[in-house]
């Protein structure tokens, strides 16, 4: 038949396929940014109505964890000077998980704790400028106007992180694992509720003051 | 002689065809985890840095604010501005801003709209706190204060 034809196989030639390829790639390289939206959320309080006074502050005063900072950048936590932020994560999980004087609720809350909780409780001991119970705890942020952002960075970080502790222990994971729960799968949404039932995330961030001291 | 001659027969070029869909391999990996500059910022960011991060759940309910030094030193000062789009405003401006993000979604969503802070870790907590104090006059109060993971 064809004995004649044995011409080699027909080829397009592709050697500038690479070059094409890497002016789209220098181009995506160039005009994108990698997604890098991860950050502290934050759920503000909400606009106090003109209508309505003011609420009564009910809560006792050893149930506020209070942390305030001047435009220094020096911190004043439960009205004593701090100098090593870090430390305020092992405060504020001491403060929330007191159980000074548990309610009802309290006491049923500290038995369904995990055995490595509640010696984690009886450890520290109870102590009487602390919470109640952590139901009742709220941590309190103050910061100056003067007070630099990445500060207020820090300290925001180390009071989600000693509740992220607390609600990771709680279903024996880390505070990596428990932020990692995708809220959109119910099997994890019913650990991350079960983790936070009755341990409200409770952190008011307070006005600054107008003036800068 | 004979024997140099054969041995000239092999062929020395490198086969290239597999270059091509290495590049693009690569091509696909940017064109998928990046995402598109929308806005040109002209504040300087630098990010804090924090071990405590969460994502953003969804992204389409998200707004941007930029908070920080103008690079343009001599044109817009050196104290820290807000940025959002493509403008610097005021702090009283931020409602307006809200509300006309707000209308970009539809009723049901209106609510969980989010505003991320980016905000350089040289600014003072003054700006800041103005921006949510306007922020929970318009009712956008799901903040998320973008930052860094710290590697510690």
């Amino acid at each position: 038949m064809a004995k004649g034809k044995n011409r080699p196989a027909a080829e397009v030639n592709s050697g500038s396929m690479a070059d094409i390829a890497f002016l789209l790639l220098i181009f995506f390289l160039v005009t994108t940014t990698i997604a890098n939206d991860k950050g502290i959320a934050m759920l503000l309080p909400p606009k106090p109505d003109p209508n309505e006074p003011p609420p009564e502050v009910t809560k006792n005063d050893r149930n506020i964890f209070k942390i305030q900072a001047n435009s220094l950048d020096k911190l004043l936590v439960e009205d004593e000077p701090l100098t090593d932020v870090s430390a305020l994560k092992d405060m504020i999980k001491d403060f929330v998980l007191n159980f000074r004087n548990p309610s009802i609720e309290g006491k049923e809350l500290y038995n369904s704790l995990p055995a490595t909780l509640r010696s984690h409780v009886q450890s520290k001991g109870k102590r009487e400028d602390y919470s109640d119970e952590p139901g009742e705890a709220v941590v309190s942020f103050k910061a100056d106007r003067g007070t630099s952002y990445e500060l207020y960075m820090r300290v925001l970080d180390q009071i989600n992180a000693a509740y992220n502790e607390i609600y990771g222990q709680r279903i024996g994971m880390s505070a990596e694992e428990f932020l990692e729960l995708d809220k959109s799968d119910p099997e994890q949404k019913a650990l991350y509720q079960q983790a936070r039932e009755g341990i409200p995330r409770a952190i008011s961030i307070a006005e600054p003051n107008k003036i800068g001291g | 002689m004979s024997k140099f001659k054969k041995s000239s027969n092999t062929s020395q070029e490198i086969p290239t065809a597999a270059l091509p869909d290495i590049i693009f391999m690569l091509l696909f990996f940017f064109m998928v985890t990046t995402v598109l500059r929308e806005t040109s910022i002209m504040v300087e960011q630098k990010l804090p840095k924090s071990t405590q991060l969460s994502k953003l759940e969804r992204k389409s309910l998200v707004s941007y604010i930029y908070i920080g030094k103008p690079k343009q030193v001599d044109v817009y000062g050196e104290q820290p501005k807000i940025q959002v789009n493509d403008v610097f405003i005021e702090p009283s401006d931020i409602v307006r801003f809200v509300n006309q993000e707000k209308d970009k979604l539809s009723e049901v969503e209106r609510d969980q709209i989010t505003m991320s802070m980016k905000v350089d870790i040289d600014a003072k907590m003054g700006i800041v706190s103005d921006v949510q104090q306007e922020l929970r006059e318009a009712n956008a109060r799901k903040v998320l204060y973008s930052s860094l993971k710290r590697l510690d």
